[in-house]
């Protein structure tokens, strides 16, 4: 099951070539950023020393500090006039990551998710129910274009209101899921319980913006009796749809004729050779709004280039499994303990020492963030104790856009750490 | 005509209480009148001991968040209404009373109530002129 037959079983020696020719492209389009111009010149770097895809390591590497630098539209590379969307995901500090898209952007990003969609089994006869979370975030519209793409019909429901969830499965006959692996765990769980299963006509779920252990997927394709497959992506390279399983379920096919992928040893930033483990770095290849290069993704992972038994020839990328930085994932949502740190400092009355605490709740992921008070300044009124948590509360929420439970804790009983601060507590694979 | 407290954060953990209670029992601290205010998270644990420095050194020095205020102690009849009395005076002159609490003194067989309050020059002119007996000194 193929959405782009030719693209996607293309011989790799043609792929390279492809890749080639519009690495070429993809590197002017962005020298017409002042970044970018400052980025080659820095390096030392012209293009027309890009003569084979090797050359890819004398390139600069682009960082999510960089779309924070260029808050809003620094990075786009065409006039507003040609920008048709924007989204934007939490930065690593109080402003978001902004993007910007052109209709053609548009157009290759309902493809990818298109054709990850159709790897996962889905055809123009699914009916689709949307439960990300529309809004900013790419997840919900880039699912949403592409299996309209597929000629699928998409229930844009959003996340949340659970019940209402199983009403609209049962009564629109639903038979395809897109949710985040802990949603769709939830929604599992729920249908179990009201005794609904058997009414549903679900068969495929594709879950995307956060990891999926195997013994989640399992348990939710138990439930729902479904085939799930995860998918990948981030904003600042298009959003969904930079890769997806296929049936096989053997690693993420990266849809390698839009994204070129290198992994990096993320200490040096040396390219490793081709099945090791380390960073993935993303150049996309076709972008038009916002071109970038060599985006460091934070990810951990490995890339396998042999043929898939699906007949796919573009490379898989391994299930990411950790982080080369201290990014957290909460309900989809990227949260960085910097974040965090830079809220707490402005903070009157409790000290810079935190912890954070990542537990799993009825399939729902809860972070709360432990405070340690500086003194006993605020011990007068009990009222001032709340207003206190209520005010870190309202500013992480405003910061990450999360609902974080806040507890505060004697002075000094946040474990001090002479080098690196262990500040997270992930709690979720054992909760 | 004030007497002092001390207010120590308290988190709501097992043994929590007992370990604090236990540093002022190591440090000689003795202990006249005790309250809780708490929620599920934490809690705030007020105190009236007989050496109120002491308690709070030790505190700190064991790094409790803690902090020291005046309110006022008041002797009262061990009968029915004696304390709805006071409680009237200070309403009725508007003195509002923030928390309030039990006490007991080595002295006879009265009872005694602690009353934080926003002003408590106010509250001791009304205490006063109401004739109500205050407790000047932990004995």
């Amino acid at each position: 099951m193929f959405f782009q037959k030719d693209i996607e079983t293309m011989p790799r020696a043609a792929l390279k070539e492809l890749q080639l020719e519009r690495l070429k492209a993809a590197v002017g389009r962005a020298l017409a950023t002042p970044l970018y111009q400052k980025k080659f010149a820095e390096a030392g770097i012209t293009p027309e020393k890009i003569k084979s895809l090797d050359d890819l390591k004398h390139l600069p590497f682009t960082y999510k500090a960089d779309f924070r630098d260029n808050y809003p539209f620094g990075m786009f590379a065409v006039p507003m006039k040609d920008i048709v969307r924007i989204h934007a995901s939490s930065g690593t500090t109080g402003k978001p990551t902004v993007v910007g898209y052109t209709k053609g952007d548009l157009d290759v990003w309902s493809d990818v998710v298109a054709r990850l969609a159709v790897a996962a089994g889905a055809t123009a006869d699914d009916v689709a129910q949307i439960s990300f979370g529309y809004g900013l975030f790419t997840g919900a519209l880039g699912l949403h274009y592409g299996l309209e793409k597929i000629g699928a019909t998409v229930i844009p429901i959003s996340s949340g209101n659970t019940e209402k969830q199983l009403m609209l499965m049962q009564d629109f006959g639903t038979t395809l899921l897109v949710a985040t692996p802990t949603y769709a765990m939830y929604l599992s769980e729920s249908a179990k319980e009201a005794g609904v299963l058997d009414k549903l006509k679900l068969r495929i779920g594709l879950f995307g913006s956060e990891g999926c252990t195997p013994g989640m997927r399992a348990r939710i394709e138990e439930n729902f009796g479904i085939t799930a497959t995860d998918n990948y992506g981030m904003s600042e390279l298009m959003g969904p749809g930079v890769s997806g399983e296929c049936i096989e379920r053997n690693g993420l096919h990266i849809a390698e004729d839009h994204f070129l992928a290198e992994i990096i040893d993320p200490k040096t930033g040396e390219v490793l050779p081709e099945g090791e483990t380390g960073e993935l770095v993303v150049t996309p290849l076709t972008k038009e709004a916002l071109p970038v290069i060599r985006y460091r993704t934070g990810d951990i992972t490995s890339l396998n280039t042999d043929v898939c038994k699906c007949g796919r020839t573009h490379a898989r990328m391994a299930k990411v499994t950790a982080r080369s930085d201290d990014m957290l994932i909460i309900k989809g949502v990227n949260v960085f303990p910097s974040q965090i740190e830079t809220v707490l400092i402005s903070i009157d009355h409790i000290s810079p020492h935190y912890q954070l605490e990542v537990r799993r709740v009825n399939f729902s992921d809860h972070l709360t963030v432990v405070v340690e008070l500086a003194d006993g300044s605020l011990l007068e009124r009990f009222q001032e104790l709340e207003a206190l948590r209520a005010e870190i509360h309202h500013k992480l929420r405003t910061v990450l856009g999360i609902d974080a439970k806040i507890k505060l804790v004697s002075p000094k009983t946040i474990e001090r750490f002479q080098g690196k601060a262990k500040r997270v507590i992930d709690l979720r694979d054992k909760t | 005509m004030t007497l002092y407290q001390l207010s120590v954060f308290i988190e709501n953990k097992s043994g929590r209480l007992s370990e604090i209670i236990s540093i002022l029992a190591e440090a000689g601290v003795d202990i006249r009148a005790l309250s809780i205010a708490d929620t599920t998270d934490f809690g705030i644990l007020r105190l009236i001991v007989n050496d109120v420095d002491l308690a709070v050194n030790v505190l700190k020095a064991n790094d409790m968040a803690v902090s020291k205020t005046e309110v006022i102690g008041i002797k009262l009849k061990d009968e029915a209404g004696s304390l709805a009395s006071v409680l009237s005076a200070l309403t009725k002159n508007g003195v509002d009373v923030e928390y309030s609490y039990a006490f007991i003194t080595h002295s006879k067989a009265n009872a005694c109530v602690v009353v934080r309050v926003e002003d408590n020059a106010e509250a001791i002119r009304v205490l006063k002129e109401n004739n109500f007996d205050l407790v000047e000194v932990i004995e």
